[in-house]
């Protein structure tokens, strides 16, 4: 597959149109969430933890660079990797919800970035086998760097929760709090579909229960209990998020916004 | 410096105690002489220990307190590239602190004990990150001032008669100066840029300026403990020569970014080949050591915060970590980690 390019895309607008939602999804889950991780850094519970989440901060950004710049090339109006980023409003960002969910406490930090990297572990691993190779030498990169991620909140998250009652209590709070937005994380829209038909992306019914099988186990060691339901589907994705995510782009937008079209 | 409280607070160092004969007292000034490398397990002075382990800690605070105002732009940096270069930058404070708490911790001090002595406000950090970051161009004056002045001192350092401290610098002088170059890069940017980031970059200057000549601590006549450090070889150049060479480096750099030195009798000196500044304001130094400086509130409970919403964590991580023990088959009889 190495060979191919991302030809499959270019002649059919609404495949191409897909093809940069696809990436755009990815990037801004992974921006939005090393936004959120940025937030801790000097704030952290030990001196280790805050260079652990500096650190996964610094490779969310640098994932959210290479698919944001991708994406702009895609979509082929001339938008680098800071225009996506930096001049886009609410509607316009593609993150999964969780991703752009407030910090809250340590724990809740933990529950999120868990959820997250074993999501994320799913979708890396399946694209390896894209027909895009560009998207495919992306998600190598990425796949090292989550699995490293996954190894400490799977980690934290059984520190957590057999740690002491009040650890446990947090964090399984965390957890009921955060798991309604996991409906969305597999729900298949036409983007998807399209990509899936394409050979560009894994189809996401047949990783879920692989997620869910990690979550399981990794829940069953940290002695917490897996939340029943997942009522409301978010669509982050498509656009429709909660109230946070406009402050944090009102936050990380206001020196674009302030000083439109000059060079930092 | 980031140990300028050294040199104002404190006693003099007390002569050899009791029990420390003249003998090894004369050893061990014979190897400092002879440029040996003073190990952990070496005797030494109970004085020059604890020299160290107050200089040693005050620099590992400094970089830590330091992560606050440079953090603060981590979520308003305006391009992923400065994002990215900025978390990466805070984190390897967080990094020096680390070393350094381990370095002292070689003289017989926990990193509890020295966290202990941060929050309650014993310990000192330096006064420059005791100044607010108001602007972007904050973070490019910290890099090319702070860091520019941090770099002056610690190379130095880098020879230290005391083997981990010296050893821990050369590392952190390495990623220092990178630092230094980022934030000039950052200054060099705003300067060639819209009249409004060079006005950003001008107004960063005039209030990082001053704070970052002070860092040198108290000119060489009210300096303390400065010939002592020198003996033992813990320092190297007193205060107002590491200044000089700061400010002699420093103003050719700004004429470069077309920026203005806020300090109207600053000149040339052909004689000296020395660039001379005005008088220093000793009273804000003094005051902002002593905690009244601007910020000096906010980055103390920032810390404070920050270690009582952690403390159910760490207190999950040791529990976690002796039932962890108890389960394992080979525990049976054997010690147990600590709880707390």
């Amino acid at each position: 597959m190495s060979a191919r390019s991302r030809t499959p895309s270019e002649r059919d607008p609404a495949q191409q149109a897909a093809h940069f939602r696809y990436v755009l999804r990815l990037a801004d889950t992974s921006l939005v969430l090393g936004q959120r991780l940025g937030e801790w850094v000097g704030h952290a519970p030990a001196l280790e933890e805050d260079l652990g989440l500096a650190n996964f901060a610094l490779d969310l950004i640098g994932q959210a660079r290479l698919l944001l710049t991708y994406a702009g090339e895609l979509e082929g109006r001339g938008r680098d990797e800071d225009a996506l980023a930096f001049l886009r409003d609410a509607p316009d960002f593609a993150n999964l919800t969780l991703a752009e969910q407030p910090n809250g406490d340590f724990g809740h930090t933990i529950v999120r970035q868990w959820l997250i990297d074993a999501w994320q572990l799913e979708i890396y691993a399946g694209l390896l086998r894209s027909a895009d190779s560009r998207l495919g030498a992306i998600a190598a990169k990425a796949l090292k760097e989550t699995r490293y991620h996954h190894r400490f909140s799977s980690g934290w998250l059984i520190r957590l929760g057999d740690g002491t009652a009040e650890s446990h209590e947090r964090v399984q709070a965390g957890l009921d709090s955060l798991w309604r937005f996991t409906a969305e994380l597999f729900a298949a829209d036409e983007v998807d579909e399209r990509m899936q038909a394409a050979g560009i992306a894994p189809a996401l019914m047949e990783l879920a229960p692989r997620w869910s099988a990690r979550i399981d186990e990794d829940l069953q060691a940290a002695t917490l209990q897996r939340p029943p339901g997942q009522p409301y589907p978010w669509h982050g994705r498509r656009g429709v998020h909660t109230e946070h995510l406009g402050h944090m782009l009102a936050e990380m937008q206001h020196l674009q916004r302030t000083y439109p079209g000059v060079r930092w | 410096m980031y140990t300028q409280a050294l040199d104002t607070h404190g006693k003099e160092p007390a002569p050899a105690v009791s029990g420390e004969s003249a003998a090894q007292a004369q050893r061990f000034q014979a190897r400092v002489d002879a440029e040996d490398k003073i190990e952990p397990k070496d005797w030494m002075p109970d004085a020059y220990r604890h020299t160290l382990i107050r200089q040693i800690s005050q620099h590992a605070h400094s970089e830590i307190v330091g992560m606050l105002p440079e953090g603060n732009w981590i979520t308003r940096a305006p391009s992923l590239k400065r994002k990215a270069v900025l978390i990466a930058k805070v984190q390897d404070e967080g990094g020096h602190g680390m070393y350094l708490y381990s370095a002292a911790e070689t003289l017989g001090i926990s990193r509890a004990q020295m966290f202990e002595q941060l929050l309650s406000g014993t310990a000192k950090y330096s006064s420059i990150f005791n100044y607010p970051t108001l602007t972007w161009a904050d973070v490019g004056a910290i890099g090319w001032l702070v860091d520019g002045a941090a770099i002056m001192n610690q190379i130095p350092i880098c020879r230290c008669s005391y083997g981990p401290y010296a050893r821990a610098m050369v590392r952190i002088c390495k990623e220092e100066s990178f630092h230094q170059r980022q934030g000039f890069e950052i200054m060099l940017t705003l300067a060639q840029g819209s009249g409004a980031q060079r006005a950003m970059a001008q107004d960063a200057l005039n209030r990082w300026w001053w704070p970052s000549i002070m860092m040198f601590g108290p000119s060489d006549a009210d300096s303390r403990h400065t010939a002592q450090s020198m003996r033992w070889k813990i320092k190297r150049f007193s205060n107002d020569e590491l200044r000089q060479k700061f400010i002699d480096i420093t103003v050719p750099q700004a004429q470069f970014l077309g920026l203005s030195i806020p300090d109207r009798e600053l000149r040339f000196d052909p004689g000296t080949q020395h660039y001379l500044i005005g008088p220093i304001d000793w009273n804000e130094f003094h005051a902002v050591l002593k905690g009244n400086g601007p910020c000096n509130r906010e980055r103390l409970e920032a810390r404070r915060t920050a270690d009582e919403a952690g403390r159910w964590v760490r207190e999950a991580a040791a529990a976690h970590a002796v039932k962890q023990h108890r389960r394992t088959p080979q525990a049976a009889g054997g010690m147990e980690p600590e709880a707390s």
